[in-house]
């Protein structure tokens, strides 16, 4: 009874310690970012509140909170994810476009049943995310070219290559557009809204359920055992039998099609339905911060995108309120980052005892190869 | 197409690699050190906005007084010091408490977009802030006379020369001096370094900065040498472009020139198709023959630099430079038919040759052997 009583509270003062971080950074992010607001001469209490108002201040708040989420949701699992394996998948924006393009096509290019079109689309869509990652997957694990940088530069490729099939002439461009995009998607490929005369839609959902696939994947299954033993220790995994190289390419893989998804669930489930030119830009780099925010598991990641998404969602009615620029949200973002990744700037500020519950992440080792 | 056009372009290619060059020059000398440096985007955006409040303020502040290039000189160096100092925090995040420096890096590019904005939003654009202008060309008596090559080289605004100087200089310095050997040590086996009294560190801290210093004249030179004002975002991925022309570069000076001139080329290139001066399969012709020159041209430099090592004859680098050569040659003499391909794709050449350089399909890029790894003293 005793023992069972103090493993709880111990139990509770390591969640509780797990949290700190991550609370006081988000804190301390918000207090220097109220700094800007100062110096541009705007009262931050006012601009908070009015932040807090959009996000969650009524019901369209809320649901505009939850769609915004939803990508931050799915880019930061497949980020998560692929930091598990022990790469850094810095490739989640040009993922995402890529899913969003094929989601598009299949969209508008066939008429279908309804449900059977919206897995068709998605599915399509989580395969490009998939393929535009193994690609950087494949030549780290056949030539050891290191992931950031491949897939930095096939970011740009996607972005580039996308922005010329909608342009003038294009391929996918829409009939009879003043603007760059593509045409809509048909009514059978748009996901289904679950409150009337609301913008929530079911991708809400599926974003969810990915959070759980991912958790059950990671913990509870051997491609899941593989991809973390892998992340700790590439030399073990190999002495272990595990076929390391494979690893590589199957978790770059998994993690570009969770940003597929996001991508096509963006085009599938808000207005107009289609694909344009600056379309989620940003949104693959800020996911990073989610999934760092989020300690790289997939409860955490949720809660984290919750707040990009809060935030996201409740900017526009703090520029409308108090002139502060929808960019102090960048800032905010940021700087959560870094006191995040950098937690003992946190842990010093508030005396915080260090402790190691997780090893820091630390990718970059790797980056001038062996030695 | 005449050689007056063919100059043309090259001297387009030479003003449009400047930034990258820039750019890559601040990666490098982070990068040399051990400290990996994807900011260099952040780096050059916060050096372009500053650059333009700068020069600005400073013209405000002496009322007109002063002459323009005053304003503009005030300019650069303020951009040279704020980039410095946004390199200096990824320096700190990154050696002081040891952050992953790919995440540093992506703070640094986060906050870079979210500051400048912001800036841009509540301050430029209210008060209507417009540009003091831009550096005055300076045209290089007697050397800018030589037919074909003097209008390419010695005719333009002063941060292009002290681009190309800067080049030599660091080239030099790093392969040629004890002070660049010192630097090499510290990124290629820190502990080593350590061991003969080299403060790794500190060296780190220094040499992260000074890039800084280069990544932020890059961005002052799309403010001071080219729009004349500051622009949202106007950077547009030109820091992630000197990051490949430095990996295209190996990690050389030269290299990173030759890479940010072959990048710079089919930037012109492509604004030539635009205007449809020349047409598509001439336009790759020539992009194709220039490359390989290029290749050639920085083939026999790396050779001279490592005089010994590279045991292949002098005979392939001048067929490969003859091939190149005849290629371009073969892109003005003949009427290549009409093709249609669409312009964007010039551009992905610097992403595309990145990779397959990383991949070792094309020759093979290999980083300081202690980059990423931050250094603990035993």
């Amino acid at each position: 009874m005793a023992t069972a009583e103090t493993t709880r509270t111990s139990r509770r003062k390591a969640i509780l310690s797990r949290l700190a971080v991550p609370v006081l950074a988000i804190f301390t992010a918000l207090v220097v970012a109220s700094l800007a607001m100062v110096l541009s001469g705007t009262n931050p209490i006012k601009a908070y509140l009015a932040l807090g108002e959009g996000a969650f201040g009524s019901q369209v708040a809320i649901v505009e909170t939850l769609i915004k989420a939803t990508p931050f949701l799915l880019a930061g699992l497949g980020i998560a994810l692929a930091f598990r394996g022990g790469l850094f998948n810095i490739g989640v924006e040009g993922q995402l476009f890529v899913g969003s393009a094929v989601t598009v096509i299949i969209g508008y290019s066939v008429e279908l049943p309804a449900v059977l079109h919206i897995s068709l689309a998605l599915l399509g869509g989580m395969l490009g995310g998939a393929i535009w990652s193994a690609i950087p997957g494949y030549l780290k694990a056949r030539n050891g070219a290191h992931e950031v940088i491949t897939t930095i530069m096939l970011n740009f490729i996607a972005l580039r290559v996308i922005n010329w099939a909608i342009g003038v002439d294009g391929p996918m461009r829409a009939p009879r557009t003043v603007v760059p995009e593509t045409p809509a998607v048909f009514e059978s490929a748009r996901l289904p809204i679950l409150i009337p005369d609301s913008r929530l839609h079911a991708g809400v959902i599926i974003a969810i359920v990915a959070a759980f696939v991912v958790y059950w994947l990671m913990w509870r299954t051997v491609t899941g055992f593989e991809l973390r033993t892998v992340g700790a220790n590439p030399s073990a995994a190999h002495y272990a039998g595990i076929n390391v190289k494979f690893n590589i390419v199957r978790t770059m893989a998994l993690s570009g099609a969770l940003a597929g998804l996001g991508g096509g669930i963006q085009v599938l489930g808000l207005e107009p339905y289609n694909f344009t030119t600056g379309f989620n830009v940003g949104l693959g780099f800020d996911s990073i911060a989610v999934a760092v925010l989020g300690s790289i598991h997939p409860v955490g990641v949720a809660l984290a995108a919750l707040l990009f998404g809060a935030m996201d969602a409740g900017a526009r009615l703090m520029q409308l309120r108090t002139k502060v620029p929808i960019d102090v949200v960048t800032i905010v973002q940021g700087l959560i980052l870094a006191f995040v990744a950098a937690d003992q700037i946190i842990r010093r500020l508030y005396r915080i005892r260090a402790e190691a519950v997780e090893g820091p992440i630390n990718i970059s080792q790797m980056y001038g190869g062996g030695g | 197409m005449d050689a007056a056009f063919f100059g043309g372009l090259l001297f387009l290619a030479l003003v449009k690699a400047t930034p990258i060059a820039f750019g890559a020059m601040g990666g490098l000398m982070s990068e040399r050190s051990g400290v990996i440096n994807i900011a260099i985007e952040g780096m050059m955006l916060v050096g372009a906005m500053m650059a333009f409040l700068g020069s600005v303020i400073f013209n405000d502040l002496t009322g007109g007084a002063l002459p323009p290039i005053a304003s503009l000189l005030a300019g650069l160096i303020v951009a040279m010091i704020s980039a410095a100092l946004v390199a200096l925090l990824h320096a700190f995040i990154s050696i002081y408490y040891r952050v992953d420096q790919i995440i540093s890096g992506t703070v640094i590019n986060l906050l870079a977009v979210g500051v400048t904005n912001f800036v841009a939003n509540a301050y430029i654009d209210p008060n209507g802030l417009a540009g003091v202008g831009v550096f005055p060309v300076i045209t290089i008596p007697i050397l800018s006379e030589i037919p074909f090559i003097g209008p390419i080289f010695f005719d333009h605004q002063p941060l292009v020369y002290l681009m190309l100087i800067m080049v030599a200089v660091l080239q030099y310095a790093l392969f040629k001096t004890p002070w660049g050997l010192r630097i090499r040590a510290v990124g290629e086996h820190p502990r080593a370094a350590d061991t003969v009294g080299i403060n790794v560190n500190r060296s780190r801290y220094i040499n992260v900065t000074l890039g800084g210093v280069l990544a932020g004249l890059g961005g002052a030179f799309l403010v001071l040498e080219s729009v004349g004002r500051f622009q949202k975002l106007m950077t547009t991925g030109r820091g992630f472009i000197a990051l490949a022309a430095l990996i295209f570069g190996k990690w050389t000076s030269v290299g990173a020139l030759g890479s940010a001139l072959l990048f710079g080329f089919a930037e012109a290139l492509g604004v030539r198709l635009q205007l449809g001066d020349v047409n598509e399969l001439q336009a790759l012709a020539l992009l194709a023959g220039i490359g390989i020159i290029v290749l050639a041209v920085a083939w026999g430099m790396l050779k001279l630099i490592r005089r010994g090592e590279d045991k292949r004859p002098n005979r392939t680098i001048g067929v490969v430079a003859i091939v190149g050569l005849a290629l371009t040659t073969a892109a003005f003499l003949i009427d290549w038919p009409i093709f249609e391909i669409p312009i964007q794709f010039l551009g992905l050449l610097p992403y595309v040759a990145t990779v397959l350089v990383l991949a070792g399909f094309v020759g093979r890029a290999i980083p300081p052997a202690a980059i990423g790894r931050p250094y603990e003293k035993a």
